[in-house]
């Protein structure tokens, strides 16, 4: 009997443990959008979202400059990251051999581990000044900032990538090559389309980093909260906007700072429900050797 | 295209490409870290790591922040690891696959996209103001613990499947019950793994510094106890190079912290592995 019972409350800690992440997830929803709803309805959600002007002593909290900010900064990162990122996760599972592989697994660990502010540190001490002298102006741009989060994101697209090209049968492979392609050929045609899900999968979940990302972003974007008019001027992002005004805030400005997290929340949702339509699964790594 | 450049020729120049563009990822990896070190190092003595910081951190050392790192590591892990562990155990071992275990997949999926200033925002308004907890280390490593669940969650999840089921088979035959399977033959097998996924935890938790922003305080005293305020050192780091307080403190703060993050790196690609080879014969 005394063994019965006990098997019967391991089972029901082992419950609560397992729904401890909704639970938490709920939290976070509840806390977030309660403190920062009652802007949003005294505002209005779409003066709200689409105000261009962010001038909270005068009351104008409009985040439409903070959107573009994000979204500009998250596109250029892309832009650079994505096909550096597609050519090593190609040269990873296809080309390098054992012994390189074995070199660049940790090199991408790494990269993925160095913390953010510490990518923000260098950006502002070494990419900054650079930017200044070829550039002009104050060498805080978007363009900085994207340039430093193309770095941050490259390890997370580079691995499920690689893992998506890797996870093709081998057949597909041989079965090309034996048809006289070449091994650029196959992984043009054959290897490359047969991943695209999980290479599609792997870029939106970069995405959502660059979005989410803010200290380095803080540290070398300028922070100007109003529209770029090209990729050399100042913005600040919507991450920014909270970190850089929470010390200070009070009242309605507090609560859109709140609101301005609940428009983040929403965008990485809808970027997560995007890549479970994909249905790729990363096989997770342990170690050096695959699961 | 196809007919200007021959296949084979193609072929050639795609291969440098993908070799170059190894190297340049290996390159930036090298140039950033090289760049900490080289500038950070010099700094970075016992004195620096023992002592108290000066003037705001103008000058003098780092040790309240080393020993504000350990506790809301610590905090976090501590929480974080039974119940990840705790959740993954119970997907693999108590339950189907059903609605319930993919709820508890997209919780955690969704837990590990939320930007970390949003757990920030969420730690000032639920542990700081309405449980009333105040800046503390110990809000900072809850905070944190909630960061580090999802990462601990799917790791150990993971390595739990991958037990093989004759493992558990032969330990219920020599009438094992569920748990005393689960405890003496799945846990132990599978170990490798979860540790492998406490320590990527861990390091999320001890590199992050927007989540605990307005969570632990940000004060500069040692602190007495995990109740305090404190400053762990990528909050300190950002704090000294954002309001241009000392560069070469700054420098010594980014290497010690690329130090942390280089030896965790090393640990889970040779200790994890060599043991997992031993219990698992991989």
């Amino acid at each position: 009997m005394k063994e019965k019972i006990e098997e019967v409350i391991v089972e029901r800690a082992l419950l609560i443990t397992a729904l401890s992440s909704i639970i938490i997830i709920l939290l976070i929803i509840i806390f977030v959008f309660s403190q920062g709803l009652p802007a949003i309805e005294s505002y209005g959600f779409f003066n709200f979202i689409f105000g261009s002007t962010w001038n909270p002593d005068a009351g104008d909290y409009g985040i439409l400059p903070m959107i573009v900010g994000s979204l500009g900064i998250t596109a250029l990162a892309l832009l650079f990251a994505v096909p550096l990122s597609l050519l090593c996760a190609i040269f990873m599972a296809e080309i390098a051999p054992r012994t390189i592989r074995r070199i660049l697994k940790p090199v991408i660990e790494t990269l993925a581990g160095i913390p953010s502010v510490v990518y923000g540190f260098f950006g502002l001490i070494v990419l900054v000044p650079i930017m200044r002298v070829h550039f002009g102006g104050t060498g805080f741009s978007m363009l900085t900032a994207s340039l430093i989060l193309t770095v941050m994101i490259m390890p997370t697209i580079i691995s499920i990538s690689e893992d998506a090209i890797r996870s093709i049968p081998h057949e597909y492979k041989e079965a090309s090559l034996a048809l006289g392609a070449t091994h650029w050929q196959t992984i043009k045609n054959v290897i490359f389309p047969a991943a695209i899900p999980g290479v599609i999968t792997a870029i939106i979940l970069g995405m959502g980093r660059a979005i989410g990302e803010t200290l380095a972003i803080i540290m070398v974007a300028g922070n100007v909260a109003q529209f770029p008019s090209s990729i050399f001027d100042p913005v600040r992002a919507l991450t920014a906007n909270i970190a850089i005004e929470m010390g200070y805030a009070t009242g309605l400005h507090y609560s859109a700072l709140f609101a301005t997290a609940i428009i983040l929340f929403l965008i990485i949702m809808v970027l997560l429900v995007i890549a479970n339509y994909f249905h790729y699964k990363k096989k997770v790594t342990i170690g050096g050797g695959y699961l | 295209m196809n007919r200007i450049i021959s296949p084979k020729i193609a072929q050639k120049i795609m291969k440098g490409v993908f070799w170059a563009s190894g190297i340049i990822t290996a390159l930036i990896l090298i140039i950033i870290i090289g760049y900490i070190l080289v500038k950070g190092l010099p700094v970075v003595n016992l004195d620096f790591l023992l002592s108290d910081p000066i003037d705001s951190g103008a000058s003098g050392g780092i040790a309240p922040m080393i020993v504000s790192t350990i506790i809301v590591t610590v905090v976090a892990v501590l929480v974080a690891a039974p119940l990840g562990v705790g959740a993954a155990v119970y997907i693999e071992e108590y339950t189907k696959e059903n609605f319930f275990v993919k709820l508890i997949r997209f919780g955690s999926e969704t837990l590990a996209s939320v930007p970390s200033i949003v757990f920030g925002l969420f730690g000032l308004a639920f542990f700081v103001v309405f449980l009333g907890m105040g800046w503390s280390l110990f809000s900072g490593g809850l905070v944190l613990a909630f960061m580090a669940l999802p990462t601990i969650l799917q790791v150990s999840e993971v390595s739990i499947a991958a037990v093989p089921k004759s493992y558990a088979e032969g330990s219920l035959a020599l009438g094992g019950s569920k748990w005393q399977t689960v405890y003496r033959v799945i846990l132990p097998a599978a170990i490798p793994g979860i540790t492998t996924g406490v320590i990527l935890g861990m390091a999320r938790a001890m590199s992050e510094a927007a989540a605990i922003l307005f969570v632990v305080g940000s004060a500069l005293a040692m602190p007495a106890s995990i109740f305090d305020a404190g400053r762990p050192l990528p909050l300190h780091l950002y704090v000294l190079a954002t309001q241009g307080i000392s560069l070469p403190n700054a420098y010594g703060t980014a290497a010690v912290l690329v130090i942390l993050i280089l030896i965790i790196t090393v640990v889970t690609n040779t200790v994890v592995e060599n043991y997992s080879k031993k219990m698992m014969g991989r």
